[in-house]
């Protein structure tokens, strides 16, 4: 086709240039994928191959004091149900707060606050679990022996969970648009019906996913588990005395001198990869939405 | 004049520092169809969502002045029952996403409390035959509300808003995301609703205020520029801001 100008003559094919360049940023970008991906990869290979040959299934039927994990993977599980039960009410009532009325100063104040708590190193937790076991014994209100039980691990991992819960039901219901509320408020729904039966439901996947994270997040904490729940050979012996975890076998066996005790810890390790797998698979069910819209 | 069915008087209302709407007096006839045209920012939204109080829920929203419903100051009522009689479409259509066609007409009365199942029935069959809307949805009633087309989610909204029974419905600028097919059945209806409710629509687009409304009111800059049966506000506008805007020669 002939233009009805003359275009002006490049010094040098500009379209070559910028194929080449195009190639060259996308290389890179896929190799940075690579890097970032080979840490992943080995530590699933490496759990896998190592892990699944140490799952006999008298591991699973054994406590750790005599080499199995049963009793760390009940720990785990009651730990992590118990601390949902804490966390979960209070997490998503303190996003409503953030989300539905936390306009003003106080809200912003909260708001910081919980940012806050969400970037405490999790050791640091630990010790104010511990502590604040500590000064209720000093007090007398609480047996000194408290510190290293089932409660103070949840009070710890609760801790931890509460802000993250937060923050994610805050941003799940801040995805809500104004106008499904506003709706609801024209149509003569007072405003606390309006946020549980109208805003909560549109922002429902959201919050499950970010509650479910959170959960993986605390399922794997190992650090504040040394101080609080500490860990037991045996299996859960009531909610005043120490509980064992599988981050706290891995921990534990990882360190021993015995191979098989080694092994059992890779196996431990994969068992726990396979309780984050299943919770993240569940938060992605949970985020599909219930009808697609237009 | 007397008889009207809501009414404002000195109605002004800000966001924050900003006026939105200056001292604004105006009456909304019983059984009638009052629109309110003028430019974007003009404050046509800001009256309607002061007359349901729907204005106050807007962080640092306030207005002052008087918004009487048969005679009652809406301010010094309890909001939640205010809201109930003046019901109020929205310039996008904004069905519940979470909810079905059903679930989406009856949510203002199940979460009013209403367990009734029949009655229930027969509010949903109602409001959606006066939206015009049930012969093409009656199939489809636990469809999610969403899947429906703009213009049956807008008759949908309408439906939801009527389901609860209020004496005024105000519709802000309902068909401006709407095609003309789809704004022409929502004409037709409000000109069908009036039968029942009083009816106050902001509209963007002046043939549309012709054809539907008996009254119209032209606002500018916040204040109320003009008020008047709508043929003769076409025809015979008073004021020269009026005669600029409605011929298209303004600025």
């Amino acid at each position: 086709m002939k233009l009805p100008f003359a275009l002006p003559k490049l010094k040098f094919n500009r379209n070559m240039r910028r194929r080449l360049t195009d190639r060259a940023m996308s290389l890179a970008a896929l190799m940075c994928v690579v890097i970032a991906l080979v840490p992943l990869g080995s530590i699933l290979f490496e759990a896998l191959v190592r892990g699944a040959g140490a799952l006999r299934p008298t591991v699973f039927t054994l406590d750790t004091r005599d080499g199995g994990i049963g009793n760390a993977i009940q720990g785990t599980l009651i730990l992590i149900s118990l601390t949902s039960l804490v966390s979960l009410p209070v997490g998503i009532l303190t996003g409503i707060y953030l989300s539905e009325f936390g306009k003003g100063r106080l809200g912003g104040g909260i708001r910081f606050f919980v940012d806050v708590m969400t970037q405490i190193p999790s050791i640091v937790v630990g010790i104010f679990a511990y502590s604040l076991i500590l000064a209720l014994a000093v007090l007398g209100v609480v047996s000194p022996r408290l510190a290293f039980s089932t409660t103070s691990g949840i009070i710890a991992l609760s801790t931890i969970m509460i802000p993250v819960v937060a923050r994610t039901a805050e941003e799940a219901l801040r995805l809500v648009p104004n106008s499904t509320r506003e709706s609801a408020l024209a149509l003569g729904i007072p405003e606390h019906r309006t946020i549980l039966r109208v805003v909560l439901p549109t922002g429902g996947s959201g919050l499950i996913t970010g509650a479910l994270l959170a959960l993986a997040r605390v399922a794997g904490e190992t650090a504040p588990l040394l101080l609080t729940a500490f860990g037991s050979g045996f299996g859960f012996q009531g909610l005043n005395q120490p509980i064992e975890s599988l981050p706290h076998t891995i921990y534990t066996f990882a360190l021993d001198s015995s191979t098989g005790l080694n092994q059992t810890a890779w196996g431990a390790s994969l068992i726990l990869v396979l309780i984050m797998l299943l919770i993240s698979i569940a938060s992605r069910v949970a985020s599909r939405p219930r009808f697609a819209s237009r | 004049m007397i008889g009207a069915k809501m009414r404002t008087e000195r109605l002004s209302a800000w966001y924050g520092t900003k006026a939105a709407i200056k001292e604004i007096s105006i009456n909304f006839e019983e059984h009638m169809v009052t629109s309110i045209i003028g430019p974007s920012g003009c404050g046509k939204s800001t009256l309607i969502r002061c007359m349901n109080r729907l204005h106050e829920v807007v962080p640092k929203a306030r207005a002052e002045g008087k918004v009487l419903l048969d005679g009652e100051d809406v301010y010094e009522l309890d909001a939640v029952s205010v809201r109930r009689r003046v019901g109020m479409v929205f310039q996008k259509a904004n069905p519940f996403p979470t909810m079905s066609v059903y679930d989406n007409v009856a949510a203002g009365l199940r979460l009013n409390g209403m367990r009734d199942r029949k009655k229930l029935d027969e509010a949903v069959y109602r409001s959606l035959k006066q939206a015009a809307l049930w012969d093409e949805v009656k199939d489809s009633l636990d469809a999610p509300g969403v899947s429906l087309s703009g213009g049956q989610q807008q008759r949908l909204c309408i439906a939801r808003a009527l389901a609860v029974q209020p004496e005024v419905l105000l519709m802000d600028e309902p068909c401006s995301a709407l095609d003309p097919i789809a704004t022409a059945k929502i004409e037709d209806l409000v000109f069908d609703l009036k039968k029942e409710y009083t009816v106050v629509i902001v509209t963007h687009n002046m043939q549309q205020a012709a054809r539907v409304a008996d009254y119209t009111a032209f606002l500018y800059l916040g204040k109320l520029i003009e008020y008047n049966v709508t043929r003769e506000l076409f025809e015979r506008p008073a004021e020269e801001l009026t005669e600029k805007y409605i011929t298209g020669r303004f600025g």
